[in-house]
């Protein structure tokens, strides 16, 4: 077993150079000035966006939860289903991933808009037009569609493994099935929704490209407002490490305080 | 011009700078290196003046990297137009590797984050004097570049570049209105900027997400100058543009081109030479130069600092200015020409062009090249710009966070007695 720990060392590599000096670099700009010298000022300075944070967290959290709700049926089914179809229902999950996410949500857009198709298959029956472009609530629907196969192939592969059996088990003595639901499989299940939400909720917490594509520039997000240090009209590459910095922070404490529901043995932070 | 190139490789860049988004997927061709080949071009021939100029480093493999606006030369896609870079590598020997950006900014932050070598780059006005101020770009040695003679009188030393060291212009235009006819019934002649604010038209306006271009608007309408660095001034700008916010469909950039096309909106600004562009795909369309006046932009060539081919770059930015290449670039990229040979060729219909090239009177009376503002102008424009978008929230974060926070610590609380509770049933 001790030789092969040689061959994790690629990655150890990868992992220093391209991801801990990274994070480094992010915490050293966030604590100094231009000329180099320390200050909290950026730090501080994050606070005047708080209002810009909650509605990063709010709008992540409510897709995180739609996604939940759709993918947790879906990936019992799919769980449940023959072999054979299951390859094909996987891939019938994953296929809006072979195509690029830019693309995706450029769709969504021509879907959305005051003249696209919803709304003229609408005004066909005499309703709308509707404003569904531009709202959080396209926000929302983007982060829904780009990250839902995220939370239904973790979902799926812990499921796949519940044993057949522990679900007859429970019947047979007597649970009925909404019973056997919340005693045998969301608890089994509970690593893979685990996985599921970090993998849906850090994404969706620093997208920018969705808020800015369907949001219509005027529901910002904290990625856009990273973006903004970085291309925006002043070049304030400090405030943007300091933001980064603390939704970085933001996102540590919400992911440990999701740990703690996880079974003991299986903690992940 | 192919604005949804441009626009993907925008996106694209964003995302490489920040890394946040989860999408560094495929879509690269557009944003890749798009090594000029040297096959034979079959379009018109190319004469060169100075022959031996041109052939003074031949053989001697020098390559030199270009790094300009997408969709921003020709590149001889079309039938008969010349494939300007190959063209240069054909004459000089010289290699170009010749890369896309999608914005000043991104520009901006590539050379500063350092890590990359330019020898040619093309920068707006604004930009130019930012980098002149920082030492980013070096004076030009106007003895390598003999062309630039074709420069009209009126680009020569331009306010960005008052002694005209550094900089060769390259194309120039204006910002003005473009909208949809069969919804707009206001006379062409009289369409100004105060037709953004007008509640008549709410949800059906778009404006720039970009605060220098949207405060621009504002500053017009006020009667301030462009270039206002002053602090009430700044203020009443942005409160001007609070004012718009309930009126305005969306705030973006490229997707003016789409949403404008598609009937989606039914006014924009937007800039001269993509206009024309929009109104090839929209026959309701039309682009209106507002009367109280407007934002001349310039880009011109220019050479960072520590370049390591500065005089081939001379060279390049030289080979930029003979007449057919201007010719060929000008025509294909639709915008206006600084170049008095190129515009000699020009069809007579592109010359009376009122978008295109509005007349000497309008753009000495009525057009302002932006300069670069000071550090203290730009942050506050950035500051009012973020607190003017995210207004709309400004009341509710009172007891939003304080309510986060409670709620954190209950669950921590919650999970800490859960686990005590747990941990005292379970004695096996």
């Amino acid at each position: 077993m001790k030789k092969l720990k040689v061959f994790a060392t690629p990655y150890l590599v990868w992992m220093a150079v391209f991801i801990v000096v990274p994070l480094l670099m992010v915490a050293y700009f966030a604590f100094t000035d231009e000329e180099g010298h320390f200050t909290m000022d950026y730090i501080a300075g994050v606070g005047q966006y708080a209002n810009i944070f909650v509605r990063s967290i709010w709008l992540a959290v409510i897709a995180t939860v739609i996604c939940l709700v759709l993918a947790y049926p879906v990936s019992f089914i799919l769980s449940r289903m023959k072999k054979h179809h299951q390859a094909t229902m996987l891939m019938i999950v994953m296929l809006p991933m072979w195509m690029n996410f830019l693309l995706r949500t450029y769709a969504w857009m021509t879907l959305l808009g005051n003249n696209g198709i919803i709304n003229n298959i609408l005004g066909f029956f005499g309703l709308g037009p509707f404003k569904l472009i531009n709202t959080e609530g396209a926000v929302v629907l983007g982060m829904v569609y780009n990250y839902l196969p995220f939370m239904i192939l973790p979902l799926y592969s812990v499921m796949v493994k519940i044993d057949k059996s522990l679900i007859e088990a429970a019947s047979d003595l007597g649970c009925n099935p909404v019973k056997v639901l919340f005693r045998v499989v969301v608890p089994l299940s509970v690593p893979g929704i685990m996985s599921g939400v970090t993998m849906v909720f850090v994404p969706a917490i620093s997208t920018f490209i969705i808020s800015r594509m369907l949001g219509g520039g005027s529901n910002l997000l904290i990625g856009d407002l990273i973006e903004m240090q970085f291309l925006g009209n002043s070049y304030n590459p400090h405030l943007g490490a300091g933001i980064s910095l603390v939704l970085m922070v933001i996102i540590l404490v919400i992911m440990t305080l999701m740990n703690q529901f996880n079974p003991d043995d299986q903690v992940l932070i | 011009m192919n604005v949804i190139f441009k626009r993907l490789s925008a996106v694209l860049c964003a995302a490489a700078v920040i890394g946040l988004s989860g999408c560094t997927g495929a879509v690269q061709a557009s944003d890749g290196t798009a090594e000029a080949e040297t096959e034979e071009s079959e379009a018109q021939t190319l004469t060169v003046e100075d022959m031996d100029y041109y052939t003074r480093f031949k053989g001697q493999d020098i390559s030199i990297n270009v790094y300009n606006w997408g969709e921003y030369i020709c590149t001889g896609a079309d039938e008969g137009t010349l494939n300007v870079n190959a063209e240069f590598t054909k004459l000089t020997g010289i290699k170009v590797n010749y890369t896309n950006y999608a914005t000043n900014e991104e520009l901006y932050a590539k050379l500063k984050g350092g890590g990359a070598s330019y020898d040619v780059i093309i920068p707006s006005d604004y930009m130019i004097s930012k980098m002149i101020k920082e030492d980013m770009i070096q004076p030009l040695d106007f003895d390598n570049i003999p062309n630039f003679r074709y420069i009209m009188p009126s680009f020569v030393d331009p306010a960005y570049d008052p002694e005209n060291a550094y900089s060769v212009p390259y194309t120039w235009g204006t910002v003005g209105l473009i909208y949809n006819t069969t919804q707009i019934d206001i006379p062409k002649e009289e369409i100004d900027w105060d037709i953004l604010w007008n509640e008549d038209y709410a949800d059906q306006i778009l404006m720039f997400d970009n605060p220098r271009d949207a405060f621009a608007i504002a500053e017009i309408m006020m009667g301030y100058s462009l270039n206002t660095e002053d602090k009430d001034e700044l203020t009443a700008a942005a409160n001007k543009l609070k004012e718009q916010k309930s009126v305005v469909q969306a705030y973006v950039m490229d997707e003016i081109f789409d949403k404008m096309a598609a009937n989606d909106a039914w006014i924009a600004p937007y800039y001269a030479g993509d206009a024309l562009t929009i109104l090839d795909e929209n026959e309701d369309l039309d682009f209106a130069v507002p009367k109280s006046g407007t934002n001349l932009f310039i880009d011109a060539m220019c050479i960072p600092t520590g370049a390591k081919q500065k005089e081939a770059a001379e060279m390049y930015i030289n080979f930029m200015c003979e007449p057919d290449i201007a010719y060929a670039n000008i025509d294909y990229i639709c915008y206006s020409t600084p170049h008095s040979a190129a515009y000699e060729m020009l069809d007579e219909e592109t010359r009376e062009n009122p978008v295109s090239y509005p007349g000497d009177e309008y753009l000495d009376e009525h057009t302002t090249i932006f300069v670069n503002l000071s550090d203290e102008a730009n942050l506050q424009m950035q500051t009012l710009w973020t607190e003017m978008k995210s207004a709309e929230n400004q009341n509710t974060n009172l007891w939003l966070v304080p309510t986060f926070l409670l709620l954190c610590l209950g669950l921590i609380i919650f999970t800490l007695i859960r686990r005590y509770v747990k941990k005292k049933k379970d004695i096996y």
